[in-house]
């Protein structure tokens, strides 16, 4: 049993709290999604389904030049290939040929690139960081762009997409192992917050009309 | 979920109504109190227990909203274009409809919103026209709104505001730092911040949390009810009336009509993709800007040729979806502003502005918000230039998330008649019904407007000491999440689709009430207005009903 759950602890601070009436009346539902969301987190060892033990080195590979580690965990200790590989058979089924495909013609691009280099995975880091940039094409950001554009774009921008959405998705649903992404990004694995906040609002005053304020002075 | 009355389909109930969003589930508790009602929703029934922070399901996998997949759009700027296939409206598709996963922004109108045209004269080119209505004549719903579903704010608090018969049932939600950071600059430029109206609770209410600040909003369905969604609210209070049946997965794709020329009930296509025609005395529709107006033209027969209720032909025209700005800033010390809803603070110094002075019609407000989640923000706000991955990305992307914070400006859009949600001749979605095509040019006074509010964001971004500030380029609209003024509302049958009981001009037995009703844009925030004609047309409803004017 995972004792750092959130959700778990929310339900129990929630008790005592602003919302023991609400909490009270749906218990018994809020522990049934708890344990479920629970044991797809507890999953340990999980077994690959899509990838074969040769691609899945070359994933993480790519993945780990995506998101590095360094002094702090990145998509390797994240459990991103595990991520990507259960996507590609559940949700994300329609991008699986953008690996079949991608995963070759990287392969490809490494030989044409370092004749002497055998697989992605074995080549150093700069010669990893040579070949991905031979594939992103790049993309301005736009507001619409927070929601993921799915299939059809390139293979280097699909497995970019999956990387992060492994490394940073809430850590129960398959990814962001031990919450390694939220503590990169400075975010709390709270399920409620109390303010203040941050470091702006911790000694605001109050609101107080334009006036007043301009009387303080 | 309470027990509900099962209705045949072939009972007559006094009322079928298409949606349970913002104006539907408001209709459904309040013609549930006198009448039998049936609510016909396309999406799901999922409650608070299925809504969980999962991005993938909400981002990628459309779990709340419409499908692409199963609901293909078309775009195309002008009707001289050929449409292209595209992704052009998103809107909450579940019981609760949009009001499940918005921001919760709930701003009234002010008084010009419904008296612009009196007021600055003909804009040419544009559709633009007052109310039937005044704001005095939906304030009492306003109110309604606000104490009943549940609005947290501070009356009083900005100048601008319209005039209101009673103070908001519960004060604002706490300010966040992205609120702190935007009022004290403000104030700086002359400004007036003022805490945002939220419908959003700070106090519990029974059966419902106050916001525990989760920090998964907009996007998601509110897990322990504080978002005043019509899930949480109206529809349960439907419910508990006993006179109430909610019929989830009913996806309706043509209002039946007799040979008298009245609606005789709505017809869907069950979970099994069976047709079923659900008979009623009168028929509702509050299926959202888009799919009301398309619906009407799905409905097109013999003695409708043009599509019901749209002897005017304008069932689908002077498409509005709000013009806006985002702008963003970089701190130097953490706001953590992930946690909690979005927006605390706003402002409404720019609301009317003098078109001589600015050179183009409009006006708009400003919001401070952070509203994006984890993945989002990755995708979509990390600053200009900024590398994709890698080592500085890993850097930028850790460095960012507690320091960023959004200013969002909202603004008016004109009405003009070639903006348009239409039927595509062509493309067909997963039942074989022609999929929405939408017809979208900006006037060029919104972009004008669009770039003038994110001017004084990046004022506003300066006066605060941001350490990085910029904005998204200002594009042309080709995707709108508020859909309005496609079935507007007007005393003359010969431009508008219904009049100020929300009755069409053509059909006596047949009303809209949705974001497809409103004359103008406002300033860029809807569902508060919407729900206030919700109210509204359940009284003019109640009223007409008990006359015996619908069935006669």
């Amino acid at each position: 049993m995972n004792e750092s759950f959130d959700r778990r602890k929310f339900l129990a601070q929630g008790a005592g709290s602003l919302t023991a009436v609400w909490v009270s009346t749906h218990w018994p539902s809020l522990l049934t999604a708890a344990a479920h969301a629970r044991k797809m987190a507890s999953a340990d060892l999980p077994k690959l389904e899509f990838f074969t033990a040769a691609e899945a080195v070359e994933v993480d590979a790519i993945t780990a030049r995506i998101i590095p580690s360094d002094d702090t965990p990145g998509a390797k200790e994240a459990g991103v290939l595990y991520f990507i590989d259960k996507s590609l058979t559940t949700f994300a089924v329609d991008d699986q040929k953008a690996y079949r495909k991608g995963l070759p013609a990287l392969q490809a691009r490494v030989k044409e690139m370092f004749p002497a280099v055998a697989t992605f995975s074995s080549a150093s880091a700069q010669q990893q960081d040579e070949v991905i940039k031979s594939f992103d094409e790049g993309a301005g950001t736009s507001r619409r762009s927070r929601r993921a554009q799915g299939t059809g774009q390139n293979f280097f921008e699909t497995i970019r997409q999956h990387t992060i959405s492994g490394f940073l998705i809430d850590p129960d649903f398959g990814g962001n192992r031990d919450g390694v992404g939220w503590k990169l990004i400075g975010r709390e694995r709270e399920h409620m917050f109390q303010p203040p906040f941050g470091y702006y609002d911790k000694d605001y005053p109050g609101w107080q009309p334009n006036d007043a304020e301009a009387g303080k002075k | 979920m309470v027990d509900q009355p099962k209705y045949k389909t072939s009972d007559e109930v006094d009322f079928v109504i298409i949606g349970s969003g913002a104006a539907g589930g408001i209709l459904a508790k309040e013609l549930s109190n006198g009448f039998r009602v049936v609510v016909l929703e396309q999406g799901p029934y999922l409650t608070e227990e299925e809504f969980t922070h999962n991005e993938i399901d909400i981002l990628t996998l459309d779990k709340l909203t419409n499908h692409p997949n199963i609901q293909p759009n078309t775009f195309r700027k002008t009707p001289n274009d050929a449409a292209k296939r595209q992704r052009a409206v998103l809107y909450g598709r579940c019981v609760g409809g949009t009001s499940n996963h918005f921001t919760a922004n709930f701003w009234r109108f002010h008084e010009i919103d419904f008296k612009e045209r009196s007021k600055v004269g003909e804009i040419p080119g544009t559709g633009l026209v007052d109310w039937p209505i005044s704001y005095a004549d939906l304030e009492p719903y306003y109110t309604k709104v606000e104490w009943e579903i549940g609005v947290s704010g501070l009356a009083g608090a900005s100048p601008f505001d319209p005039p209101r018969s009673k103070p908001y049932p519960m004060p604002p939600l706490p300010v966040k730092s992205s609120g702190v950071i935007f009022e004290r600059a403000a104030r700086k430029l002359g400004w007036h911040p003022f805490p945002a109206p939220m419908a959003i609770l700070s106090q519990p209410r029974p059966g419902r949390s106050a916001c525990i600040n989760c920090g998964f909003c907009l996007g998601f369905g509110c897990e322990v009810g504080a978002k005043s969604s019509s899930l949480a609210t109206a529809i349960r209070m439907a419910e508990r009336t006993g006179r109430c049946e909610i019929r989830p997965n009913s996806y309706v794709y043509r209002i039946e009509t007799d040979a008298k020329g009245r609606a005789v009930g709505a017809v869907y296509y069950d979970a099994a993709r069976n047709s079923q025609l659900q008979k009623a005395k009168a028929v509702i529709l509050s299926a959202n800007g888009a799919e009301t107006p398309r619906l009407l033209l799905l409905s097109a027969s013999k003695q409708f040729p043009n599509g019901l209720a749209n002897s005017s032909g304008v069932v689908g025209k002077y498409l509005m979806l709000n013009s806006g700005g985002i702008s963003l800033g970089v701190f130097e010390h953490p706001l953590n502003d992930y946690k909690g809803f979005a927006v605390s603070r706003i402002l409404h110094d720019f609301y009317e502005l003098d078109a001589d002075k600015v050179g183009f019609h409009g006006g708009g407000g400003l919001d401070a918000r952070f509203d994006a989640t984890p993945i989002g923000f990755a995708f979509s706000m990390l600053p200009p230039g900024s590398p994709r991955w890698g080592k500085d990305f890993k850097t930028v992307l850790g460095h960012n998330f507690t320091r960023t914070m959004e200013i969002f400006g909202h603004g008016t859009s004109l009405p003009l008649e070639t903006n348009s949600f239409s039927l595509d001749p062509e493309v067909k979605d997963a039942w074989g019904l022609p999929a929405l095509r939408m017809t979208y040019k900006d006037h060029p006074d919104d972009v004008k407007l669009a770039n003038w509010l994110n001017s004084r964001a990046m004022e506003l971004l300066e006066a605060a000491g941001a350490k990085q500030k910029w904005n998204y380029p200002i594009g042309e609209t080709q995707f709108g999440v508020h859909l309005l003024g496609t079935c507007r509302m007007g005393n003359e049958p010969k431009s508008s689709v219904i009049n100020p009981d929300h009755r069409t001009h053509d059909v006596k037995n047949l009303f809209l009430c949705d974001g497809s009703s409103l004359v103008t844009s406002g300033r860029g925030q809807p569902t508060m207005t919407i729900e206030a004609l919700a109210f509204r047309a359940a009284d003019r409803i109640t009223a007409l009903a008990k006359r015996g004017e619908i069935s006669a």
